[in-house]
């Protein structure tokens, strides 16, 4: 947060409004600046081009190719051309259209409980207590752990036999349970663990976006004789509305390419009933090697994710910045 | 607030909320501590004991689990892959993003908006997308099994987020003090490494911490990559060590828990870099 403040300050501290183009220079030693203006120009993004280029543009490119064509993989391009057939085949493919829906069940539950609940811990933590600190540190400590790390942790701890879930279950008398190992409860099992991992991470994005609403609104809004959950309904909630959208849309990219965490703990089963578009993918493109198909499924991430961010920002985030924000990047842009 | 605060003391309400307030508070601290305070204790019991007696502590303590582990030369050179990996992945990151950062931030020219745009977007390409093809790009340069296999990538993907950070803080600074060290004699490059670097020490500071977090945690690339355990990294060898040893949880618990350790130091002592930049990530993604 501190780190951040920094360009802030600088930039409302200079009064002169910033300029980009160097000032005029004498008539001859334009030509010669002008040149040596381009060729640094070029030299520092060449770099960043490169890697761009061929690490990030030229592997979604290939994934397009390579999706119509049926490719086991070998040598660089693929020959077989099929035109729409791995995607045709995706439709008629079970666990594809799974995916799907269990993708969907899982930004259900995230926007439904992860993402609240959240927001009631970071306006708790928001106010006056002790050792407010050590909670806020405590509850950001899974976000820094690997999901491999969770994975394992939590495979252990539902474990049927000897995990500890089951034994307090039995303790309290409520039974035991599965967890992993049933269809019926595994996706359960799954929202669970990114709970863990992932709530604390959109604690301190509220919780940044909460201390950054001007105190005299709140209080304004109380001397007025607002009781708290008007102060929240009206004020608090509707300034955390960029925060919000950028923690839905966060939610939602992250849910779309969900694959370490589920890889390593189900592996995608039991018989595929916690599978994800990544570990699907994964599955017939290193394992079965059909490459062109398993493109086709990266496509459909590709452009899932695509259509969402486009449709996102054009339509729900754009109204942060038409409008008068208070927060959140607003002098930035 | 004051007004208010001085009508409620002492009514029960003024009590009864903290109290309240902290149950909450403490009952999702438990749920986030449970699993590590049981692997940690669980790494120090065996097997029987974990079957018999999950909820207690340890009797008696069994420390060979972790001095097995840490007397094992794999989790040493994974620590150390994935160290290396992660400091390269975040200098690259760092010295590119910077690069093409101070170009955007401070010089105009046609074509500018939509090269950034395009490298903005790369924010949206998370590496399961990418992550079939690379493999075919990465055989193709023969950099399966090799180090910069998973540096050169992740370092492609970290520039958006880097870019946008780095681009807004040089923006931040004034523009006298370029006028000033170009009446100096100092040439673009002069200006940016004496002047601008050592002014963005703290915003360079956050995404190397970034850049460092992200590839350390790193798990789908260098499974892919590295076939040869000689370079698997601690992701990939917690994840190899379970499949491994499914039956000795005991094993596997003191395993993952001393792979935790680094990531929490390093978050213990980089907290402030690593909140900030991600919230300013958040905010500006």
């Amino acid at each position: 947060m501190k780190t951040t403040k920094g360009p802030e300050s600088a930039v409302t501290a200079s009064p002169v409004p910033r300029r980009l183009v160097p000032p005029p220079q004498p008539r001859a030693s334009k030509n010669r600046g002008k040149a040596r203006k381009r060729i640094t120009i070029i030299l520092f993004l060449l770099p960043g081009v490169i890697l761009f280029s061929l690490l990030v543009l030229a592997p979604i490119l290939l994934a397009m190719y390579s999706s119509v064509f049926k490719w086991n993989g070998f040598g660089l391009l693929p020959t077989n051309f099929v035109g729409l057939d791995n995607f045709t085949r995706l439709l008629d493919n079970e666990i594809f259209l799974g995916d799907l829906r269990r993708g969907a069940l899982l930004i259900v539950l995230s926007l439904v409980v992860q993402l609240p609940l959240a927001l009631a811990i970071a306006l708790l933590l928001n106010q006056k207590m002790r050792l407010r600190a050590l909670y806020r540190l405590l509850f950001f400590a899974p976000y820094v752990l690997s999901e491999v790390i969770a994975a394992v942790l939590f495979s252990m701890l539902l474990s049927p036999e000897r995990g500890l879930a089951n034994e307090v279950l039995g303790f309290l008398g409520l039974g035991t349970s599965s967890f992993l190992s049933e269809p019926e409860t595994v996706m359960f099992s799954l929202f669970i663990v990114i709970t863990w991992k992932y709530f604390g991470f959109y604690v301190i994005l509220y919780l940044a976006g909460r201390q950054s609403i001007p105190k005299e609104l709140t209080e304004a809004a109380q001397i007025d004789g607002c009781g708290p959950w008007h102060v929240f309904r009206y004020v608090t909630l509707p300034l955390l509305g960029p925060t919000i959208r950028i923690t839905i849309f966060l939610s939602v990219i992250g849910t779309i390419q969900l694959f370490d965490l589920v890889y390593v703990l189900t592996g995608g089963g039991p018989v595929h009933a916690s599978e994800t578009l990544g570990v699907t993918m994964y599955d017939i493109g290193f394992n079965r090697f059909q490459v062109g198909y398993a493109s086709a499924i990266s496509v459909v991430m590709f452009l899932l994710s695509l259509v969402f961010a486009i449709g996102y920002q054009r339509f729900v985030l754009k109204r942060d910045l038409d409008g008068a924000t208070t927060t959140m990047g607003g002098g930035r842009r | 607030m004051s007004v208010h605060a001085r009508e409620r003391r002492n009514t029960p309400a003024r009590i009864a909320r903290p109290i309240a307030l902290h149950t909450i508070v403490i009952v999702i601290g438990v749920f986030v501590l449970v699993p590590i305070v049981y692997g940690i204790l669980g790494g120090f019991k065996d097997n029987p004991q974990l079957a018999n007696n999950p909820i207690g502590l340890p009797a008696p303590w069994v420390p060979e689990n972790y001095t097995n582990v840490l007397a094992s030369s794999d989790f040493w050179r994974q620590v150390f892959n994935s160290s290396l990996i992660a400091l390269s992945t975040a200098l690259v990151t760092v010295a590119v993003s910077a690069l093409a950062a101070f170009v955007f931030a401070r010089f105009a020219f046609r074509g500018r908006e939509l090269l950034f745009t395009i490298f903005a977007a790369g924010l949206m390409f998370p590496f399961a997308v990418a992550i079939l093809p690379l493999f075919i790009i990465l055989r193709f340069f023969g950099l399966l099994n090799n180090p910069l296999g998973v540096i050169l990538p992740q370092a492609a993907f970290g520039l958006a987020l880097t870019i946008i950070i780095l681009r807004s803080f040089f923006r931040s600074i004034p523009h006298e003090v370029e006028e000033a060290a170009i009446l100096d004699g100092c040439s673009p490059f002069g200006f940016f490494w004496r002047i601008l670097l050592p002014m963005a020490r703290p915003a360079l500071a956050t995404v190397s911490v970034l850049a460092v977090v992200n590839s350390w945690n790193n798990f789908f690339l260098p499974l892919v990559v590295f076939n040869d355990k000689v370079w698997w990294t601690l992701p990939v060898g917690v994840q190899q060590f379970s499949g491994q040893y499914s039956a000795d949880t005991a094993k596997i618990l003191a395993y993952v828990v001393l792979a935790m350790i680094p990531a929490l130091a390093f978050y213990a002592v980089a907290e402030r870099q690593l909140i900030g930049g991600l919230t300013a990530g958040a905010t500006k993604g």
